[in-house]
């Protein structure tokens, strides 16, 4: 299977792939990891005319921590330098929780984080994961700079929030207020398949309440679900049973499951409210633990 | 060498982009055309066929190679991307007049059945085993999960790799 034909580019500054996108217009694609846009080219699902491949950029690799713990990563961050950061294992539960159910192991060695939220797949896992930190992504292109929270930023099933001569250049989760817990589950059928389901689960807690909290969904919609009502149900007070219990029927109604191959909508929605209690439960148990 | 997607094209009708890159230690310069993959500059440009296509969707690990040392699918980049690079392929494993100890592994412990595999097993476990010298069971199946095998049920695959492991921590 072969792509379309194409123009490539292969600029050497952020400046000239802007430029390059801006003469393109609606007919270029940003080439980082490929991992999902190449396969689709194969496919003829997407025939750019142009692709601006950004690999050659200096400096978008990185992923690192402001000093107040704004945690910020590249567009050319790899998922398999998330899956190894000990920055991320050590500050991120929930996004060192998604890095290693991220497709497999090779595929994790080229795509990148920015790339799965711009390919803005419903059962792409990252774009759950930075919605519930309540993450953005910093755009850039002919005009400057703007942040985009995630919640605005994915428009429907594989649409973003991109004029067509901006690129993603960096995500960033902001800094938490108060001590981070929660985690990632992705049920699927084997390694490397889509998610049948996904939970992501992010707290922020101060003392014994919860200041903050965010649940997302994966791959129980037409596109990343998040579920603020749910999310809602565990802020002010402490971790009870009771508010899990809440949280995660919350969560598994905001699910808009449909029945496919990978299994029914009562057993996905069935998943969503038993991943949510094992996330928090989890939580829970560690918060003892520590105190 | 200037390689096409449609032999039959004309080549002045065919934008390509000159590419210098090294594979198996070997230094070349290719033309291709923007959208051709890096499977098929291996195989069909190169003729280094150990280095197979299976689903062509990303999934199987079939045609996993080392791009500057990292494993990859090498039907999901354009061949244009090995620019500057280095790739190594399973053709480079061997030497003359010796087998890798990978290579001897998957013979001793029966590590293929049909073979169609193997050689992007072999490339994933290169991959692992030049990080990782001393590998758990469990880390072999993580770096071959990737990679999908219909024959053999996995078990002599992982053998093969663990015993290839034991063999090049003895050689030093």
């Amino acid at each position: 299977m072969y792509p379309s034909r194409f123009r490539y580019e292969a600029p050497r500054s952020l400046e000239e792939a802007i430029g390059l996108l801006h003469d393109g217009g609606d007919y270029a694609k940003v080439l980082a990891g490929g991992q999902s846009l190449v396969p689709l080219m194969k496919l003829r699902f997407a025939s750019p005319e142009l692709i601006v491949d950004i690999n050659n950029l200096p400096g978008l690799d990185y992923h690192r921590a402001d000093p107040d713990g704004t945690l910020r990563i590249g567009a050319l961050c790899r998922h398999s330098d998330l899956e190894r950061s000990a920055l991320l294992r050590g500050t991120q539960p929930t996004m060192a929780a998604a890095a290693p159910l991220i497709a497999d192991p090779i595929v994790r060695n080229r795509g990148t984080l920015v790339g799965s939220l711009c390919h803005a797949d419903p059962q792409g896992d990252w774009a759950s994961v930075v919605l519930a930190l309540g993450g953005s992504v910093v755009a850039r292109g002919p005009c400057g700079r703007r942040t985009i929270p995630m919640a605005g930023f994915v428009t429907g099933p594989f649409q973003n929030a991109l004029a067509p001569d901006e690129i993603a250049v960096e995500a960033v989760i902001p800094a938490a207020n108060g001590v981070r817990s929660g985690g990632y589950l992705k049920l699927e059928r084997r390694v490397g398949d889509f998610a049948t389901v996904g939970v992501a689960v992010a707290l922020e807690t101060s003392g014994a309440n919860v200041s903050r909290a965010g649940i997302a969904l994966t791959g129980v919609g037409g596109s990343t679900i998040g579920a603020a009502e749910a999310a809602d149900a565990l802020v002010g007070g402490p971790l009870t049973a009771d508010r899990v219990e809440r949280a995660a029927d919350l969560a598994a109604a905001a699910a808009k499951p449909r029945t496919d191959h990978r299994g029914s909508a009562e057993y996905k929605r069935h998943i969503v409210r038993t991943f949510v209690v094992r996330i928090l439960g989890k939580t829970e148990g560690a918060a003892e633990k520590a105190a | 060498m200037t390689i096409l997607v449609n032999d039959d094209a004309s080549a002045s009708d065919v934008p390509v982009r000159r590419i210098r890159f090294t594979i198996n230690g070997e230094r070349k310069i290719a033309e291709v055309e923007p959208r051709l993959l890096l499977s098929h500059l291996i195989r069909r440009g190169l003729g280094l066929t150990g280095t197979h296509m299976g689903c062509d969707t990303t999934n199987c690990g079939a045609c996993t190679v080392l791009v500057d040392g990292t494993a990859v699918k090498s039907c999901t980049m354009l061949a244009v991307q090995a620019d500057g690079h280095e790739i190594s392929t399973v053709e480079g494993l061997a030497t003359a007049s010796e087998l890798h100890p990978l290579q001897e592994g998957f013979k001793d412990e029966h590590g293929l059945q049909c073979g169609f595999c193997t050689p992007g097993m072999m490339m994933a476990a290169k991959a692992l085993l030049d990080a990782n010298p001393d590998p758990t069971e469990e880390d072999v199946r993580w770096a071959l999960s990737g990679n999908l095998c219909r024959c053999t049920g996995y078990q002599n695959i992982v053998k093969s790799v663990l015993w290839a492991a034991a063999k090049l921590r003895a050689q030093g």
